[in-house]
């Protein structure tokens, strides 16, 4: 139960979450919502898995899960974009495909072979640094490191840069991003892949850096969704992402060290004594990320802050409204 | 100038255009014909996904038709299997007419199981208590957690707009690790992850009960829960388009700005649809356990609450349609536990839905080839 061990160890799972979250803030920024991350991380981490097993190259094998989920994820554009159908069913269509795709192409391959995991990396002058050195830069999976990176370039991309700027745009006004002379349909395009993309490279994260394997659905169990939580407590802003998706992480790990002593802060542990207490220590993420929704909706209440107000409306160039 | 510098930089144009008007309506048949195409295509897809892993598409096929409808026996079969469906199906629809999505039938359906078997277990009714009152008591004791199920989310989205289809699709997830803590840890008969075997009282009938009057009724396993089944979806039919209720909720769904200006509560109609469409997801949990498996175990459901989504949009949100779909579906999944690889029904299924909301864009557009004009 010591805290650094347990942050430590929550930003692997917390890695996962933070791709699929920033991808998800990428798509709905631009104004599609896509609730099949659930499916394209696993598709991401069937073809991640696979592939590094075929042919012993783990970047191949992320490119690879890049590419699946994101093929994916052009399906929901087409469906979503151009034929204007509703996002929540598509994605949720989506999920069925991905999870029922991942299943057929993954059969037999939790017994198709070992792999390594992808390389850690000790950063030298940072890891001496007290606390945030052993949590942050000893030994993490190089995948953590890409993670660190792509928080502050998406929060810079999308808050002070142009092409940021016409994102939001889309996603707020796309009428009006529309007659400014922006493509509304191809940006909406772009960012959906990006969120694809980046929920394979979520996926792989899973089957390459944190569990290597391939465990059917269980592989994910849930995690897909929880991002798609998590996107609505960060109020679609990458730090705020990062923090939830670590602070997962840590809650996961939480979960499973918690079960091991005898004495809890001096008292008997009764998740040591009774096991099957164990089942309610299982539904602590997903109670914890509906408490994390009900703060995230009253200080959006409180302080005005929301989605993106063209989220989930199809644009139809010419008809009133978004 | 005849020839404009474009056209004579293309000399050659495809001689056909794509026209694409919006519909100002858009009548019956066409909505049946295209659904009808899409379900087919989605079949002819999955074949090909099929053939691609190395099975034979035209034998699952017909495997799957022979297995689910070849005969009275395990036509009996197909039926069992559209039972939770028909609930499921109808517990989306409802939600979804409101334009609420609820994800979490799957643990409305558990969370009704839960509450059936504690009417039995924590001897709410006494062993010896008539099968009525028995029955009867589940029935409450099912609708009751699966609605308790749904006011979570309702009155989370009413009172304080949290998304609905982030807290049903975690109560999914918290309601399989509760009803896992009472077959391990509570009620696990000899070690086993299953609680004991209901009395007789706790049995809905099944037409095989009748097979010492009439012989031909032997095996057939259709139990009561069918006709509860299609009563409830009939009633939703009726609440949903016959009663000012429904139409106040048809209305929500439509233009909530409307309905908000025509004074109708939208916060109460939120918890109370999430509670009437968990509640009949519930009962299908109970129906499940009474009728079919006679105990609480974790195995009960291979995923009709989500199932019933699909169903739900199939039946274009119309309960009446979903006794019908259900019990195609319910072939397809009755037929398709024996397909390999385990994945393809799932599959199937996410096709047919892809299908479904890509083709109304032909009922929303006129979509022809004509000449180009000149």
């Amino acid at each position: 139960m010591d805290p650094i061990i347990i942050l430590h160890a929550g930003i692997a799972t917390g890695t996962v979450l933070l791709f699929a979250t920033l991808g998800e803030i990428f798509a709905e920024r631009s104004g599609i919502m896509n609730l099949g991350l659930e499916g394209m991380m696993l598709i991401g981490a069937m073809s991640a898995f696979s592939i590094t097993v075929a042919t012993g190259n783990g970047l191949l094998g992320i490119v690879g899960a890049m590419l699946a989920a994101g093929a994916l994820s052009m399906l929901h554009g087409v469906v979503t974009i151009h034929f204007q159908a509703d996002q929540v069913v598509s994605g949720l269509a989506l999920t069925f495909l991905g999870v029922g795709l991942a299943l057929v192409f993954g059969e037999g391959l939790s017994k198709a072979g070992t792999i390594s995991l992808l390389p850690r990396l000790t950063v030298p002058i940072l890891s001496p640094v007290p606390v945030l050195g052993p949590i942050f830069f000893t030994n993490q999976s190089v995948l953590a490191y890409v993670g660190y990176m792509l928080v502050p370039f998406s929060w810079f991309f999308i808050n002070r840069t142009r092409p940021g700027m016409h994102l939001r745009a889309v996603g707020e006004n796309p009428s009006a991003a529309d007659a400014m002379g922006i493509n509304v349909y191809r940006q909406r395009y772009i960012y959906v892949l990006v969120g694809g993309l980046l929920a394979g490279l979520s996926g792989a994260t899973i089957s390459l850096a944190v569990s290597p394997g391939w465990f059917s659905e269980l592989t994910t169990g849930g995690l897909g969704w929880i991002a798609v939580g998590l996107v609505i407590f960060a109020a679609w802003n990458p730090w705020r992402a990062a923090f939830g998706a670590y602070a997962f992480g840590a809650l996961r790990r939480t979960i499973l060290d918690i079960q091991g002593p005898q004495l809890l802060l001096g008292i008997r542990n009764p998740f040591f004594f009774n096991p099957y207490y164990g089942f309610f220590l299982q539904m602590l993420p997903f109670v914890f990320v509906i408490v994390v929704l009900i703060i995230a909706s009253r200080e959006a209440l409180r302080k005005r802050i929301g989605a993106p107000a063209a989220l989930g409306l199809p644009y139809v160039r010419g008809e009133r409204g978004l | 100038m005849t020839a404009t510098p474009s056209s004579a930089r293309r000399s050659f144009r495809f001689p056909l255009v794509l026209q694409i008007e919006p519909r100002m309506d858009s009548p019956r048949w066409l909505a049946l014909l295209v659904s009808v195409v899409a379900v087919l295509l989605a079949l002819v897809m999955g074949a090909v996904v099929l053939a691609l892993v190395g099975g034979n598409p035209f034998r699952a096929y017909a495997h799957i038709a022979g297995a689910a409808f070849g005969s009275l026996g395990v036509f009996s079969d197909t039926l069992v299997k559209a039972t939770p469906l028909i609930f499921t199906g109808t517990a989306c629809a409802v939600a979804f007419k409101m334009k609420l999505w609820n994800i979490g039938a799957e643990g409305q359906f558990f969370m009704g199981a839960l509450g059936a078997s504690i009417v039995i277990l924590a001897g709410v009714v006494s062993e010896d208590a008539s099968r009525l009152v028995t029955l009867a008591a589940m029935v409450v004791g099912g609708a009751l957690f699966g609605a308790a199920w749904g006011f979570i989310p309702g009155i989370l989205k009413a009172r304080l707009r949290v998304n609905e289809i982030i807290t049903t699709l975690m109560l999914n997830y918290i309601s399989f690790a509760l009803v896992n803590y009472f077959i391990f840890g509570v009620w696990s008969e000899g070690g086993f992850q299953m609680t004991r075997t209901f009395q007789r009282a706790a049995w809905l009938p099944r037409i095989s009960d009748l097979a010492d009057q009439f012989p031909i009724m032997r095996g057939l396993t259709t139990h009561a829960g069918f006709i509860l089944a299609v009563g409830v979806a009939i009633i939703a039919w009726y609440i949903l388009f016959r009663s000012l209720w429904g139409y106040e909720i048809r209305l929500i769904g439509d233009n909530p700005r409307a309905a908000k200006y025509a004074g109708i509560k939208i916060t109460r109609n939120t918890v109370l649809i999430l509670m009437l469409s968990g509640g009949i997801a519930g009962l299908g949990g109970m129906s499940e356990i009474a009728g079919v498996i006679h105990r609480l175990q974790g195995s009960i459901s291979p995923g009709y609450g989500f199932t019933g989504i699909i169903i739900a949009w199939l039946a274009k949100l119309n309960p009446l349609l979903v006794i019908p779909v259900s019990i195609l579906f319910g072939g397809l999944i009755l037929a398709g536990r024996e397909i390999q690889p385990s994945g393809i029904p799932r599959l199937i299924q996410g096709i047919i839905l892809f299908m479904l909301i890509a083709s109304e864009v032909f009922l929303r557009y006129h979509i022809r080839l004509v000449r180009r004009p000149a």
